[in-house]
């Protein structure tokens, strides 16, 4: 029992002793870092601008992703694309856009062939239009003709009034959906169901009033331009030709890789497509969108871990320089210190914790700086980084980061210092 | 007041320099034994050994061969970690040139050893505060060394060698960058220390500093020539001689 507590108090001493030298060390590294301001600082640099470019890229990263995961909530998770498009290889690969653009009867019976599917609403862009109340107008306005279920696909609600209906695309009524930004523009009345305005020379009913979509990173999808939609087939009434797309949805998010291979499958058949020969059109589900984001984020994330790494390399051999610097400027305090009882592990331990201290003095500042540049990056207008943030990940990264090139750039000069002799380093000039 | 009690013991210590070409001794054969509380004074010229053998006794360096005794404990087998450990417990050193740290105030430059005898902040302050005091620097603790004189820096110096209540107190040339005036003072302050029970080895060339010890030891060429008390070495005849023509005139 006696030697049980005797050994627990050994240890105890050990352990206090071992603190004391730490917090002896780091309160020396910081009194010499002190007198050696502006050395210090210009010794960090490498670090403090690797630390925070690895930050504010970081930031910027997972504030798109924030952002792109808040748009999938609005559209749905469960939500498909099909769109068509130009083969990169293959007989179709110099094709003109009309012979691979979607006819409205290739999506018939669709649903039929597609059990995977729930819902299914064809989209036609009808170009751009004038649109006109009275003495007002508005130029450019997109025109979509939008058959009902796209609306509850994509999860949008209305301010006013009603969604499209079966009967107004059955009976092909010229009635259209308006955004209230267009509602102020044509100065129309403020509950404006019922009034008549013109897209082109034709007059439509207004039957509600959509609320405009947020802004998107995956390109235009209205948010600069005024939106109408009027129903699918009023919309091939007026223009026979137009450029077809369609949204779809999976009956739940487990299947909808089986919805897509369902509609890959149909749509080769009723586009004629020959065995092995390359699809015309693509169907994307946003789970494989956000795939592809994740990685083109991975790929950014390793080229700016590699451009951080290098400035690291940088960073740390300039803390190894002024760490070597510091250790021969110190002979005669390396040599006193030998003197009146400092053991190699001490002198070792106070030169590898200042280099440590210097490269965490630096991440700090880096992280710091990289916490303003973030809030400058989520303040450029247009660019979709506004939430852009610094996870916790990121600064722990950084500091488990100048902390290792703390310790393995300054282990050389710590060593060299451990290793002096004292009589010769008490005898340097 | 002096005891006999032996506390350190040299048998044969050589130490050689190795250069390739020739080997140097620089000690050549010293044999001495020190006791508790003696005052000793280590003469020679530059070339002499006395560097080296002052080294040796203080556990910087090792012997090439022979014993040394410290305390009872043989230190030419002990490890690197074990030396230090000795020179931290046992041995004070005072310097020519002082070696203070600059960025540190007095207090501060005293307590150092302390750190490396792994003892509390508490502890610290209040040995060093004691040390401060015994060499009467009591009001200069805060002072930077800029701030102090030779003289002061000199006494704080000590003040660290005696922190840890070293064995041996080794001063190497104490008073070579001292004016007269300032070396009578840490004169006086070392005899005031020994008349307390310390040990003292001074190692000196000026042959008046050495005549405030009580015994001289002359070394040249690796050897000792002569170990004496102070009153039957030439020194101090010619000092005394020299003092008596000034009284006469």
């Amino acid at each position: 029992m006696i030697h049980l507590k005797r050994a627990f108090y050994a240890i105890l001493r050990w352990i206090l002793g071992f603190f004391r030298v730490l917090y002896q060390s780091i309160h020396l590294a910081l009194s010499q870092i002190w007198a050696n301001k502006t050395r210090a600082v210009l010794t960090m640099l490498g670090i403090i601008i690797a630390v925070a470019s690895v930050t504010a890229v970081i930031a910027a990263l997972s504030g798109l992703k924030a952002k792109i995961l808040s748009q999938v909530k609005t559209f749905g998770t469960n939500t498909i694309f099909i769109m068509p498009t130009r083969p990169d290889e293959g007989p179709k690969q110099h094709a003109s856009w009309w012979e691979i653009r979607f006819e409205p009867e290739q999506f018939d019976d669709l649903m039929e062939h597609c059990p995977s599917i729930s819902k299914l609403g064809r989209q036609s862009s009808g170009g751009r239009h004038t649109v006109s109340f009275r003495d007002r107008s508005a130029e450019n306005v997109n025109v979509n003709g939008i058959e009902p279920d796209c609306f509850q696909i994509e999860s949008r609600t209305f301010l006013l009034g009603r969604p499209l209906s079966l009967m107004d695309e059955m009976q092909t009524r010229q009635v259209c959906i308006i955004d209230p930004r267009l509602q102020n523009e044509l100065r129309l009345k403020r509950d404006c169901i019922g009034q008549q305005i013109l897209i082109g020379h034709n007059a439509f009913i207004v039957v509600g009033v959509i609320e405009p979509r947020p802004s998107s990173p995956f390109g235009d999808t209205g948010s600069e331009n005024y939106e109408i939609f009027i129903p699918f087939k009023t919309n091939l009434k007026l223009q026979p030709y137009p450029w077809i797309y369609a949204i779809a949805e999976s009956r739940s998010a487990e299947v909808s890789e089986d919805a897509v291979a369902e509609l890959r499958f149909f749509f080769r058949r009723t586009r004629n497509l020959e065995p092995g020969e390359p699809d015309t059109f693509r169907v994307e589900s946003l789970k494989s969108a956000l795939e592809q984001f994740n990685q083109i984020a991975i790929v950014v994330t390793m080229v700016a871990g590699g451009i951080v790494g290098i400035s690291l390399l940088v960073g740390g051999v300039g803390i190894m320089n002024i760490m070597l610097v510091s250790v021969s400027e110190r002979t005669r305090e390396i040599g006193l210190r030998k003197a009146v009882g400092a053991r190699r592990s001490a002198i070792l331990t106070q030169f590898l914790i200042e280099s440590v201290v210097l490269c965490f003095i630096g991440g700090l500042i880096g992280i710091g700086i990289g916490y303003l540049l973030t809030q400058a990056i989520a303040n450029i207008p247009k660019a979709e980084l506004d939430m852009a943030h610094i996870p916790w990940q990121a600064v722990a990264i950084s500091f488990a980061f100048s902390g290792t090139v703390g310790i393995f750039f300054g282990m050389f000069p710590a060593i060299k210092a451990a290793r002096l002799d004292p009589i010769e380093a008490l005898r340097h000039e | 007041m002096a005891s006999n009690h032996v506390i350190i013991t040299l048998q044969d210590v050589r130490r050689e320099y190795n250069l390739g070409v020739e080997c140097i001794h620089a000690l050549d054969g010293v044999t001495l034994e020190l006791s508790d509380n003696e005052y000793v004074a280590i003469m020679g010229h530059s070339g002499s050994g006395k560097s080296t053998l002052m080294n040796v006794l203080g556990c910087l360096d090792r012997a090439t061969s022979g014993s040394y005794i410290l305390d009872g404990e043989d230190t030419t087998k002990m490890s690197d970690a074990a030396l230090a450990r000795v020179r931290n417990e046992r041995i004070g050193f005072v310097f020519q040139s002082f070696e203070l740290l600059g960025q540190l105030s007095a207090c501060r430059n005293v307590e150092m050893p302390l750190i490396y005898a792994n003892s509390g902040w508490l502890s610290r302050r209040k040995l060093a505060t004691e040390a401060l005091e015994r060499v009467g620097l009591k009001g200069r603790m805060r002072h930077k060394p800029n701030q102090l004189s030779g003289g002061e820096k000199q006494r704080v110096a000590i003040a660290r060698a005696l922190i840890c209540k070293p064995s041996i107190l080794l001063a190497d040339e104490p008073t070579g960058n001292l004016d007269t005036k300032t070396s009578r003072e840490i004169m006086d302050l070392f005899r005031q220390l020994h008349n307390e029970g310390q040990t003292i080895i001074m190692v000196t060339h000026e042959a008046d500093i050495a005549c405030h010890a009580d015994r001289i030891i002359r070394m040249q060429d690796g050897k000792v020539i002569s170990d004496l008390p102070t009153a039957e070495d030439p020194a101090s005849q010619h000092l005394k001689a020299t003092h008596t023509k000034e009284a006469q005139a």
